[in-house]
């Protein structure tokens, strides 16, 4: 019996999703339906908008207003809603290829307009639904099936980015992580701006299998024990937090929302003429 | 038929692609026809530019300029770009630093725009408007209430007194010519 | 009330021709020579309660016409050559998932960066074959500043109709020259708003066709929550890798054009009864071809012209019933030979057809039409 969380939120009849045995993905997909849901907002008023990969399935498999756009473009067909009708709640999901190679573009100017969108990257480091090639968030002299000898390409730091780029509220988490995750979403729904979630995922099949990981279990665990919180890690040592993972909220400063100051021309033209 | 084909050139800047839109506008409001179209190149200042307009009593097919009946030329870049196509009894209109061969039967009017808008009236940008009255005060192209109507009509508010200003030196300086 | 006759420029018809038509969100990129559209969109649209946005690129601008349009508001975005490749992967998007947008390309001097600042026709074929796959198109082309308005309102009013997006060809000519227009009253406009649907949301079928071939459409955020994707999919909007369905979605969306083709296609002809000779020229070089023809005329020579306003889908069956009593066909174009391909296709074999091509990124004259007639007489 699906749960009941399942049974409000998800399009029961379209499951069992496509992802493989050990993904994060479903994890982190039920941890945002469990932050819309404890964010009371009306299913109607939610639309989901997701790139192409992986991840970008999971709208599909959600009754919403779901949107699956063209790879890397979901930020900007994100945009279109919420300028249309700034009254829907709009949730982008995206992976890492999706977002910061061919889609970077969108992201970075999402952020710096704070339009307010959740965006939310389920970063695996890899390319999985090509077959495992390697992607920006990729570790340096990691292998993917295009990095046969090891990648030399430095990888992204998505929240640092974002954060950089000026998303008004941005947090990690990981799959292991669920409940952080879902509060992190639930804060950022509650953003008026623009909110950048990074949710640590797993792919067990391609990037754990080519760089020697182990089982999902074995992933999972590496998430526990190397992931620190924030707060946490303001208490340690730079030696003690040497190749940790930081998690938690990472920025939270909010600003004008970018609809809302547009809202205030139309608002002003429209006293002027009276 | 009445039908009048202009070509105003000059360097960018010079006011010259709002030149043209008055003079249709003029037009238009002495009931005519007109079809104005530009050219120009990358830069926002410099360079050479034209500015088209044919003001016809008939209905304009083709907009662009074949045979100018008139030319204005302000700058010696662009008499050299522009100055061919004129036809043989065309009246030429070039600013007096402008070093223009005579042909044929063309009529050439040389007259200090420049140095009217510049020293005279202290401000460059009405450079168009005195050329403007100039052409007008020649040619008769379009009325001189027109051409004052639409000046006023398309010039920055407040600016509006200058502008009357720079017109009546642009109809002097052609009067002391014919 | 203030006099509708004025001097307007060709772009600048274009905005008044979408809001009139109901434009209510405009997203693009600069370029030139379509950036007036951008600017006076951005002036306009928030004193009708629309939205403008500069988005970061040509892409994003396509993307967000999209979004906004899936949301209920009628979209547009402008563009030229450079910025109207870029749009291409997204303009399928907007096909396969049918969603209504409007598309302008002021045709600049290319291939690539090409002539910025000057006039070409170089996108006609792909206007037509730009996005991948097979799709059907409906583009438009107008040749005065006047026919920027009335073609804008209709590129409108056919992608809400058909659910699909729609091409407004223009040329640097077209959209920089000004011109004496009279616009008409907004009371005389027919304005076509696209069918939503009238069942529950529990019985919505976000992608069953009616009869005409168009399915109804929701606006996000009104309670019918459905699926969009670009993905081959069935009825119910959700992806498919079956093989028939894949068959019967493709070819409905072809065939929705192709059934409403007598709605769509559209022309002007003159002088066509008595014509030995046919000019057959669009966009900003149908000007030429009409002084073209009255030069010949005077002459004595008995000329005509044809100029397709939609060019995809193209009049066909126009053109194939007076190549049967004409001698000649001539096609100016300011590219190197596109439409004259169609031309040819359709009536290659019924009359003698002659091209006139030039690709100096200027426009072509009365005169070498004229001289090319003579040379062919």
């Amino acid at each position: 019996m699906p749960s009941e969380l399942v049974e409000n939120y998800f399009r029961t009849e379209k499951l069992p999703q496509i992802w493989c045995p050990g993904c994060g993905h479903g994890t982190i997909t039920r941890s945002i339906v469990s932050a819309i849901d404890k964010s009371g907002l009306d299913k109607n008023k939610v639309c989901i908008v997701s790139g192409i990969g992986c991840s970008s399935r999971a709208p599909g498999y959600l009754d919403f207003n779901t949107l699956h756009t063209t790879h890397g473009r979901a930020l900007a067909f994100a945009t279109g809603i919420k300028m249309a009708k700034p009254d829907i709640n709009v949730i982008v999901i995206m992976g890492d290829g999706d977002s910061t190679a061919i889609g970077g573009n969108h992201l970075i100017h999402a952020c710096r307009r704070n339009i307010g969108i959740t965006a939310i990257v389920y970063n695996n480091s890899i390319y999985g639904m090509t077959g495992g090639q390697y992607s920006p968030t990729t570790p340096k002299y990691d292998k993917g099936t295009t990095a046969p000898y090891g990648n030399i390409d430095k990888a992204f730091d998505i929240c640092n980015l974002a954060a950089s780029a000026g998303a008004t509220y941005v947090g990690r988490a990981t799959a292991y992580h669920a409940n952080l995750l879902t509060s992190l979403v639930q804060n950022a729904l509650n953003n008026d701006g623009f909110s950048l979630i990074e949710a640590i995922s797993i792919c067990p099949t391609y990037y754990g299998r080519k760089n020697k990981r182990g089982t999902a279990v074995n992933m999972m665990e590496w998430q526990k024990n190397n992931a620190v919180n924030i707060s946490a890690a303001a208490k340690l040592s730079p030696e003690a937090l040497e190749g940790k993972l930081l998690i938690g909220e990472l920025k939270n400063s909010p600003e004008p929302e970018y609809t809302n100051e547009y809202q205030k021309i139309i608002d002003r033209l429209k006293k002027e003429r009276q | 038929m009445e039908r009048y084909e202009i070509r105003l050139s000059g360097s960018g800047g010079q006011g010259l692609l709002l030149g043209g839109i008055i003079l249709a506008e003029g037009a238009i409001s002495d009931g005519k026809n007109s079809v104005q179209t530009q050219s120009y190149g990358p830069e926002a200042r410099g360079g050479a530019s034209k500015s088209e307009v044919i003001i016809s009593s008939e209905e304009i097919d083709f907009p662009k300029v074949r045979n100018c009946d008139i030319l204005l030329s302000l700058t010696q870049k662009a008499y050299e770009k522009y100055g061919s196509g004129l036809k043989e009894d065309g009246i030429l209109i070039v600013d007096s630093s402008v070093s223009a061969i005579k042909s044929g039967n063309i009529k050439i009017y040389s007259v200090p725009i420049l140095d009217t808008a510049i020293k005279e009236l202290g401000k460059p940008m009405v450079t168009n408007i005195v050329a403007l009255g100039v052409l007008v005060e020649i040619t008769k192209v379009i009325s001189n209430e027109a051409l004052e109507k639409a000046v006023l009509d398309r010039v920055p508010k407040g600016t509006e007194d200058l502008n009357r200003k720079a017109l009546t030196k642009g109809y002097e300086l052609a009067r002391n010519l014919i | 009330m203030k006099s509708r006759v004025r001097l307007m420029q060709g772009n600048e018809a274009c905005v008044e021709g979408a809001i009139a038509a109901g434009m209510r969100f405009y997203a693009g990129y600069p370029i030139t020579p379509s950036t007036e559209i951008a600017e006076l969109s951005a002036e306009k649209l928030p004193l009708v309660g629309g939205r403008f946005m500069q988005m970061e690129d040509e892409i994003g601008g396509m993307a967000a016409i999209i979004g906004a349009s899936l949301a209920g508001a009628k979209s547009m975005t402008a563009t030229s050559g450079p910025g109207f490749s870029l749009k291409q992967e997204n303009i399928g998007y907007a096909t396969i998932a049918e969603v209504p947008c409007v598309i302008v390309n002021v045709q600049r001097g290319g291939p690539s960066t090409g002539m910025p600042t000057s006039p070409a026709q170089g996108e006609i074929m792909q206007a037509r074959w730009g996005t991948h796959g097979d799709h059907p198109v409906i583009a438009l082309t107008p040749s005065s500043v006047r026919e920027t308005f009335d073609l804008t309102i209709k590129a409108f009013n056919m992608a809400e109709k058909y659910r699909t997006p729609v091409i407004l060809l223009m040329d640097e000519v077209i959209g920089h020259m000004r011109e004496k227009v009279q616009l008409p009253d907004p009371s005389e406009l027919e304005i076509v708003e696209r069918k939503r649907p009238d069942c529950s949301s529990e019985e919505y079928l976000p992608y069953k066709a009616d009869y005409d071939l168009v399915p109804p459409m929701a606006d996000f955020g009104t309670g019918y929550r459905y699926h969009v994707t670009g993905l081959v999919h069935d009825e119910t909007g959700f992806p498919s890798n079956n093989a028939e369905v894949a068959d019967k979605l493709i070819r409905r969306l072809s065939n929705k054009i192709e059934m409403h083709r007598d709605e769509i296609e559209s022309w002007e002809e003159e002088n066509t009864e008595d014509a030995e000779i046919i000019i057959l020229s669009y966009g900003c070089v149908a000007r030429a071809s009409k002084s073209a023809m009255n030069i010949l005329r005077s002459k004595g020579i008995k000329v005509g012209t044809f100029r397709p306003i939609s060019i995809w889908p193209f009049p066909e069956r126009r053109l194939r019933e007076l190549s049967l009593r004409v001698k000649t066909i001539v096609v100016p174009e300011m590219n190197l030979g596109q439409l004259v391909l169609e031309v040819e296709r359709i009536c290659g074999c019924n009359t003698i057809i002659e091209k006139l091509n030039k690709v100096s990124c200027e426009i072509i004259y009365p005169e070498e039409i004229v001289r090319k007639i003579e040379e062919v007489l």
